[in-house]
């Protein structure tokens, strides 16, 4: 394996993502196993039924992630004749990042954002919403779709539709097992149960939360990490920090934008004003970004 | 050389024979040594691939400049000298890096020519509001502004590329493992005429 030069968490982020389908495969037959057992002694229905949805998800997410996510946002692929220098920008970016060129999308809506998808960069799409295209100088758009192919560069999209297969999966899990539990349809028999029951009722209603603090943790950390990797392909930390600027002047939200998907995005579709860094953050507060990329500016 | 007061899990290792456990290290060693010289590998011709990423784009420039040249010459009448210079630029360019006897030297000293004519020539233009509006004009300027970002991008990916074989190729272990092929150090590109630094701006 060739190290990556300018994508070094490439690596990285290719070993996590197989501990990341480890630990959740893991988890998850445990958490099946737990759910089964608590339901009716039934452990190997609960686990076959856990691994049979994260299958079905990781299945979807993997073949069609990127489509899903397109379409989800209402994005329409676009030539080189409707919007050129948005064309040339990416492609000039491909140069620089020696990455191959992704599909393009303009979404069409006000709130200004940004979002790269696909499982692999030769499958890969970037999107831009019409309301930060219109509003960005051509250095402060290179700056955004650096930031954009460097999550692609990086792998990070790879491993932010893994991440959300397993937090998918376990929330559909506890649900289904909380739903069965209210109506009553579910409740275990027999003595010895009651702890079992117990033990599963708070891990139905902690793990889906543990899991977001665990996928929002390393979203954050990821979008730090683009900002640099796509400074380090402009060479221009500046106009990313200029092009963040405007985008923390909006109130808008994306409409498209779901809590599936927000995540993706260059800054929060549905917070964009959020300042603070909470643990329930998809992304770090757009202030501190900028403070990180001036620094970034000022050292050259 | 299994002695009998050995503790278990020794004396077990020794009744693996020695000859076998030679083996598996030069297996071992042999696997690490390929994995090596296959990573210089990709890594020299990543360089390669890079170095003609540049040429492509310079390729795309000297494309574009009779374009350009032929739509300003309806508007800047007075400026037929510059336009020539454009031209005469361009075509020098154009034959130095097609003659493969002229080294990178030669190609970038005719580059950095043509630079300072066509920043020029772009700062001429900004004097003539009718040019500026035609459509055709726009379009080739997004062109050659775009075409000036990937030649200068193409350069930075190709010193990135050279920067990470020249180190793996001095690092230990792989600096012996080079030995073993074809694995050359590669050279940096220098920009060596300051005119050359200063990309045309191209502002419309």
């Amino acid at each position: 394996m060739v190290s990556p030069g300018l994508f070094q968490y490439a690596d990285a982020n290719r070993r996590r993502s197989v501990i990341l389908i480890v630990v959740a495969v893991l988890l998850l037959g445990l958490f099946g196993l737990l759910l089964g057992e608590a339901v009716g002694r039934v452990p190997w229905i609960g686990l076959s039924v856990a691994t049979g949805l994260a299958l079905v998800l990781a299945l979807t997410a993997w073949t069609q992630g990127g489509a899903l996510v397109l379409a989800a946002s209402g994005a329409k692929e676009i030539g080189k004749s409707a919007d050129p220098e948005l064309v040339n920008v990416v492609e000039e970016l491909c140069i620089a990042s020696g990455l191959p060129r992704p599909r393009i999308f303009v979404i069409d809506s006000q709130a200004p954002n940004a979002f790269a998808t696909g499982m692999a960069p030769e499958k890969s799409a970037v999107a831009i919403t019409r309301g930060l295209r219109e509003r960005l100088t051509r250095e402060e758009l290179q700056g955004v779709m650096a930031h954009e192919m460097a999550h692609i560069g990086n792998r990070d999209t790879r491993v932010m539709v893994l991440m959300a297969v397993i937090v998918g999966s376990i929330a559909i899990l506890a649900d289904i097992y909380l739903r069965g539990m209210r109506y009553g349809g579910m409740r275990s028999k027999g003595k010895g149960a009651a702890p079992m029951a117990i033990l599963a009722l708070v891990c139905a209603i902690l793990a889906p939360l543990a899991a977001t603090m665990v996928q929002f943790a390393v979203s954050r950390r990821r979008e730090y990490l683009a900002d640099a990797t796509g400074a380090a392909m402009t060479r221009n930390p500046g106009a990313l920090a200029d092009a963040l600027e405007k985008l923390s002047t909006t109130d808008r939200k994306l409409e498209s934008a779901t809590r599936g998907t927000q995540h993706l995005f260059i800054v929060n579709p549905l917070r964009p004003r959020q300042t603070l860094n909470h643990v329930f953050a998809t992304h770090p507060p757009v202030a501190e970004r900028i403070r990180k990329l001036r620094a970034l500016a000022g050292a050259r | 050389m299994a002695s009998t007061d050995h503790p278990l899990a020794l004396s077990l290792l020794a009744e693996i024979p020695m000859n076998l456990v030679w083996v598996a290290v030069a297996v071992l060693v042999l696997l690490w040594f390929v994995a090596l010289y296959n990573s210089l590998v990709s890594l020299k011709n990543i360089g390669k691939e890079a170095w003609a990423q540049i040429d492509v784009q310079l390729k795309r420039r000297h494309d574009l400049i009779p374009n350009l040249v032929e739509t300003a010459k309806g508007y800047m009448k007075h400026e037929r000298e510059t336009l020539e210079r454009v031209i005469q630029a361009r075509n020098a360019a154009v034959t130095a890096t097609a003659d493969p006897s002229k080294g990178p030297a030669a190609v970038g000293a005719a580059e950095a020519m043509l630079s300072g004519v066509l920043t020029k020539f772009l700062a001429l233009a900004e004097a003539y509001p009718d040019l500026k509006a035609n459509q055709n004009m726009l379009a080739l300027q997004e062109e050659l502004s775009s075409t000036e970002n990937r030649i200068s991008f193409a350069r930075q990916h190709y010193n990135d590329s050279v920067r990470r074989y020249n180190t793996k190729r001095e690092q230990f272990p792989s600096n012996i493992v080079k030995n073993f092929g074809d694995f050359p150090p590669q050279e940096f590109f220098e920009i060596e005429e300051p005119g050359e630094r200063a990309v045309p701006k191209v502002s419309f």
